[in-house]
């Protein structure tokens, strides 16, 4: 492949993920607007298109007109940097995940994501621990008791959870010994007598994939970990004094990460895009995609109904929790896997 | 295409180091800090060294600078006050610096292969590296470990107060 046509697709390929993320972002607010109405016996949006489908736009637009406030005594390159900060880094680490197998489309062979790279799981976790300087910064620069308070929290919480959160990752990365996620995946295909499928939870990592679970919840400030934003304690926590776009900005980063811890949770743990594929041409060629983004969806909903359903924690459980819990038993984990991959070869 | 590259983000890591010692409030030195270790790892990335810079973006931006910044939040430092700088410095530390670096540039020129490494030619991949940290230098890999669990032990009797200490303070 020339490098002009190299650069011609990459950027194809970038515009074609970011409207596809945004949209994702966009909908998932919907999704949880929705679900969790519904499970508080309510409607949720229903009047702006059908079903509310257009309360996204609307929403949009809204965040657009609103008038963009900035507090007095605000340290304002900072808080204007902080939000752009957040959302560009939530929106960056989707550039390594794939989404699916090679694909040739008018004669360029071309893998289903930005780039395919050997270390796209390490890529990954380098730009989510970027993020936390959004959440750290937005709070600082307001100069506000309550948004320093939410952002001392968020960036404790984030930094105590990463390590159970890489942990619980490296016991995957000894079974497929690569850091690259399409290896990974590939990892993962065919079945165990024929029909319970090789994906990660099924081959001993179920200990880890919970962990990763709960270390994500807490990473991307979501309930039942969501002190950052405490609205009864600090009113809106880091983004108290933000209003309009930049709002918004924060907004969209929070449903960025949560699709990407999503992705890499469907790719890590639960086979990627592995499923049965049959039929016409057009339709394998689709149907990887398909599981996917069926798993992707999958964990955005469990997501959605933790958060209607459990309270919040207090904030010494929470530390308490991811140290004296999570981290202990992401290392027994990660030892016994090792000790097993150890023996088998 | 690699030395444009190069020279891009060396530029961007040396403007950041000079505006870490212009800035005056700490947050902003802290950031441009940042911004070098960013272009540091960029720098690996063009030697074909990606796995030292996906370690140095999360281990030094994304941890080490995060606590930095988090201690920086906590004490409140304000704007750092300017002295007019002192003539000793002015005599001695400018052309001592200046010596410095010409010393250090004629040593790495004298005493280097003077073609430069092709990309890729150096240990890159991770199982190159874990290859040579778990086997080749095993010894001093594991001695390194019990420093740093020396120093999180220091740390920790350092924080922690004395028993005796905290009954006077109760008396008191």
């Amino acid at each position: 492949m020339s490098i002009e046509t190299f650069i011609i697709v990459s950027v194809i390929k970038t515009v074609i993920a970011l409207i596809v993320l945004l949209t994702a972002v966009a909908y998932s607010v919907w999704l949880e607007r929705k679900v969790v109405g519904h499970i508080q016996n309510r409607w949720g949006p229903t009047r702006v298109g059908p079903f509310g489908l257009l309360q996204p736009l609307a929403d949009g637009v809204k965040f657009l007109f609103k008038e963009d406030l900035t507090p007095p005594h605000v340290y304002k390159p900072l808080y204007i940097a902080a939000p752009m900060i957040a959302v560009t880094f939530a929106l960056t680490s989707i550039s390594v995940i794939p989404i699916g197998n090679w694909v040739t489309v008018g004669g360029i062979h071309t893998p289903l994501e930005i780039t395919d790279v050997n270390i796209g799981l390490l890529i990954i976790l380098g730009i989510t621990s970027l993020g936390v300087y959004g959440v750290a910064l937005a709070g600082w620069s307001s100069n506000s008791k309550y948004s320093l308070l939410g952002a001392l929290r968020a960036s404790a919480q984030m930094v105590s959870y990463e390590v159970a959160l890489g942990l619980s990752l490296i016991g995957v990365l000894i079974m497929a010994g690569s850091f690259s996620l399409r290896e990974i995946v590939d990892a993962q295909g065919g079945t165990f007598w024929g029909f319970i499928p090789r994906w990660n939870i099924f081959r001993g990592q179920i200990v880890a994939f919970f962990i990763y679970l709960m270390a994500a919840y807490a990473e991307t400030n979501r309930i039942p970990f969501d002190l950052p934003e405490a609205e009864t304690e600090l009113v809106a926590g880091y983004h108290t004094e933000y209003s309009a776009m930049k709002f918004a900005m924060f907004f969209m980063a929070e449903y960025a990460n949560m699709i990407t811890v999503a992705c890499l949770a469907s790719l890590l743990f639960l086979g990627g895009w592995h499923g049965p594929i049959g039929g016409p041409a057009w339709l394998r060629a689709i149907l990887p995609v398909f599981w996917f983004l069926l798993r992707v969806f999958g964990f955005l909903f469990v997501y959605i109904w933790v958060r209607g359903t459990l309270p919040r924690f207090r904030y010494d459980q929470l530390m308490a929790f991811g140290w004296k819990f999570l981290l202990p038993l992401a290392i027994a984990n990660l030892v016994v896997t090792a000790l097993i991959v150890a023996l088998k070869s | 295409m690699h030395l444009i590259l190069f020279l891009i983000f060396g530029v961007i890591c040396v403007a950041g180091a000079v505006n870490l010692l212009v800035q005056r409030h700490p947050i902003s030195s802290a950031l441009s800090l940042i911004v070098v270790m960013g272009s540091l790892a960029a720098e690996y990335l063009l030697l074909g060294a990606e796995f030292v810079a996906a370690v140095q973006v999360i281990i030094y931006a994304g941890a080490i600078m995060v606590l930095f910044v988090f201690v920086i939040m906590l004490l409140n430092a304000g704007e750092e006050e300017r002295t007019k700088g002192s003539r000793v410095a002015l005599l001695f530390g400018i052309p001592g610096m200046l010596a410095g670096s010409v010393l250090m540039g004629w040593v790495l020129l004298e005493h280097s292969g003077t073609e430069a490494v092709a990309a890729g030619a150096l240990p890159g991949p991770p199982k190159v590296i874990g290859w040579l940290l778990f086997h080749d230098f095993l010894l001093p890999f594991e001695v390194t470990s019990v420093l740093i669990l020396i120093a999180i032990m220091g740390a920790v009797v350092l924080a922690s107060r004395p028993e005796s200490s905290q009954e006077t303070r109760k008396e008191g």
